[in-house]
């Protein structure tokens, strides 16, 4: 029995270690700005995820005691990396993006990131 | 009934604080319950004028559909988007921006539809368009943003309307 549980722990690790190497090689292979930022999103849902079963799995299965802080990093990632992502998604767009590259926005006419006064001493870096 | 309220000016945040400060103790005792709810009832309270147009949370059946349903999604997603970092020749990759009309008006359920897109992977939530009207979205890899739109309109969307709206 004691087997059968650590071989669906292994199997818990082996699925988390392989999202977190897929997400790590995305920053890498992945060459525009907003694609990059899909890679971390991957790392930490299923990346995560899995070291947080493995060990819920770890201390009910094993160790013989409920284990719930995982629920909370959870609830905490859901929290906390959409903000992140939000954040560096709006500044490659203040910097990078003009209007005119963007879908249309329907009535409101702009992007919210746009819609503030623009600095007109940018560098332009959209060519990378 | 109107004292209860000016007590619990917001139960469900009361429990979560209370659930939160259990999981946190990760070892259940009489002594965290009680201290979890000392700490459910404080905050609300004070934290009252912060919340002036709380949205009212109903149907909550569709609160465990909604969280079952993004669930799978994410794990579906984790393995497409796998597929197309491992496999997928960077130049054949079609990057895309996506435009959706939002429906929702709350601003906490936008919030939680934006999150739900980027925690999808191969979706990022960008931007709000000025008033609040559409969802700037990119996407990783789409022949056809339309399809992206509708399926984000279909499957989290609509649950989102029923449960705040």
């Amino acid at each position: 029995m004691e087997f059968i549980f650590e071989l669906l722990i292994a199997f818990f690790l082996i699925v988390s270690g392989i999202f977190g190497f897929v997400g790590s090689f995305g920053m890498i292979k992945l060459k525009d700005p907003m694609s990059r930022l899909h890679a971390p999103t991957k790392a930490t849902t299923l990346g995560v995820g899995g070291v947080l079963l493995a060990s819920i799995c770890h201390s009910v299965l094993i160790e013989g005691h409920l284990s719930l802080h995982e629920l909370l990093i959870t609830l905490f990632l859901f929290l906390t990396a959409p903000i992140t992502a939000l954040f560096i998604a709006k500044w490659h767009i203040h910097r990078h993006e003009k209007p005119e590259d963007l879908p249309d926005a329907g009535e409101d006419e702009l992007w919210a990131t746009h819609a503030v006064e623009q600095v007109e001493d940018v560098p332009d870096h959209s060519a990378n | 009934m109107e004292l209860l309220r000016r007590i619990f000016p917001h139960p469900q945040l009361t429990i979560l604080l209370t659930l939160v400060w259990l999981f946190l103790a990760n070892a259940p005792s009489l002594n965290s319950l009680v201290f979890g709810l000392i700490l459910g009832i404080i905050i609300p309270f004070v934290t009252q004028p912060y919340w002036p147009d709380r949205p009212k949370l109903r149907n909550w059946p569709m609160v465990i559909e909604y969280m079952l349903v993004v669930l799978w999604d994410i794990v579906v997603a984790n393995v497409t988007v796998a597929k197309i970092i491992l496999f997928k020749r960077d130049a054949d990759r079609q990057p895309n921006w996506v435009c959706i009309p939002l429906e929702l008006r709350t601003p906490e359920a936008i919030t939680v539809l934006a999150g739900t897109i980027t925690m999808t992977p191969g979706t990022v939530s960008c931007d709000l368009s000025a008033q609040g009207h559409n969802l700037l979205v990119h996407c990783l890899d789409t022949s056809d943003p339309d399809a992206v739109r509708d399926q984000i309109k279909q499957r989290y969307e609509r649950r989102l309307k029923e449960i705040f709206e």
